[in-house]
């Protein structure tokens, strides 16, 4: 656990920081990716960086719209620095509807955009599981296994990086894929989406702070098994 | 393509699937198995740790006699600029919400300041808020403080339900903080 890098009288956030370094590497990787799947990667920069804004401006709004009384007093707080005054819900949702008016308004192809994106989901899921790891959160069950980290007051299962180790694994996969050549439009993307799936259901099972349903099963295995079966459906030609 | 022909085809498919339904069914965790919210540690989830430190007077104060109470936990430094940028706002919180039950224990890095201009300091900022001295570190230490200021919100239960590290935190994010917390029952 790293949650912070002291430089001099600066404090700063590590798992921040390693999101946006994740952020550059994926936006390179997907620009070589663009490049070779013959996409123009400056219409998936610009996508991005649509997404990334309205989704950033959209978190604000949607907080501030959902604590209007205490915002109306102080309205200068729209503009505040803190990534504590964000909705995360809310921005994402903005940020996906921003991409998909801008692919639309470009007349972007879905599956062959997703594709060229994937590299860029794929780099975010290692920095995710790494800014995890930095933060503490995500973090495992109990265990006696001679690997597990002592956090949070017991022995635990360093799950952060059970999932980094997957998500790097998933790269290499990707990147593998991606040379030969996918054989349809979408193919990479949902290959993404399937191996994350499976690394998230294997994760989350020693998880140690899971929201649990009713018998004790996982919601996040019930999620993760549910994505990995739609991907899965769909590869296997249940569409068609 | 037909189910059973689709089901030949992939197999590897639905052997995965099926697999990962039965690592699912073998990594139930049952109810109240989990570690956290039972155990103290200083992170989202768990009990907060316990502090017993003595204010400017040498009253002893605990934080364990709060429970029931919404508090702010805030650890900081007279020299820190962020923890003197973000006090204003803390008091301003604890006057305007002290009367519906938040309370807020200013424990002062004293291992890593200086004692004598803590007075001083409390009486230029108008705090009247309980600051503790934590002479050894100790709570330091057992909050994980690696950076000031660092901030947990706790809620009525006892359980830590946010935690800032760095500063200064903003008005409203204290506000909005303490007034979802305040929602929640006793």
């Amino acid at each position: 656990m790293f949650p912070t890098l002291q430089l001099g009288p600066l404090a700063l956030q590590t798992p921040g920081l390693i999101l946006l370094l994740a952020l550059w590497l994926g936006l390179d990787l997907m620009e070589r990716q663009a490049r070779r799947a013959g996409l123009k990667a400056e219409t998936l920069y610009n996508l991005v960086f649509a997404a990334l804004t309205v989704g950033l401006l959209g978190a604000r709004l949607s907080f501030a719209a959902q604590n209007f009384a205490i915002f109306a007093q102080t309205p200068l707080s729209l503009i505040s620095p803190n990534p504590g005054l964000l909705d995360p819900f809310g921005g994402l949702a903005l940020g996906l509807l921003a991409a998909l008016v801008y692919g639309q308004r470009k007349g972007l192809a879905l599956w062959q955009t997703l594709d060229g994106l994937t590299p860029l989901f794929a780099v975010l899921a290692a920095g995710l599981a790494l800014s995890a790891a930095a933060a503490g959160t995500f973090f495992g069950m109990e265990t006696n296994l001679p690997w597990g980290v002592d956090l949070w007051g017991a022995r635990r299962h360093p799950t952060q990086f059970y999932a980094l180790g997957l998500a790097l694994v998933n790269l290499g996969i990707l990147g593998w894929q991606a040379k030969q050549n996918p054989p349809q439009a979408g193919g990479l993307f949902r290959l993404f989406v399937a191996l994350t799936a499976l690394g998230w259901l294997l994760v989350e099972g020693l998880r140690g702070d899971s929201i649990l349903l009713p018998g004790g099963w996982r919601l996040g295995q019930v999620l993760a098994w549910a994505l990995l079966a739609a991907s899965g459906i769909r590869s296997a030609g249940f569409s068609r | 393509m037909n189910f059973v022909q689709a089901v030949q085809k992939n197999w590897l498919i639905f052997l995965a699937l099926t697999l990962s339904l039965g690592w699912m069914w073998f990594s139930r965790a049952p109810q109240d198995s989990l570690t956290a919210g039972k155990i103290p540690a200083p992170q989202v989830g768990f009990l907060a740790p316990q502090v017993e430190l003595a204010d400017l007077n040498g009253n002893l104060v605990r934080l364990a006699d709060l429970r029931g109470q919404v508090v702010l936990l805030n650890v900081w430094a007279t020299w820190c600029p962020p923890c003197r940028a973000e006090m204003p706002a803390i008091q301003r919180a604890y006057a305007a919400y002290r009367e519906q039950g938040f309370s807020v224990l200013a424990v002062n890095s004293t291992v890593q300041d200086e004692a004598a201009k803590i007075p001083a300091f409390v009486a230029d900022y108008g705090l009247t808020f309980p600051v503790l001295l934590d002479v050894d570190g100790l709570a330091t230490r057992s909050y994980r403080v690696n950076s000031l200021p660092s901030s947990f919100f706790i809620g009525r239960d006892g359980i830590i339900r946010e935690v800032v590290v760095g500063g200064p935190m903003d008005e409203t994010l204290l506000k909005t903080r303490i007034e979802n917390l305040l929602k929640e029952q006793p």
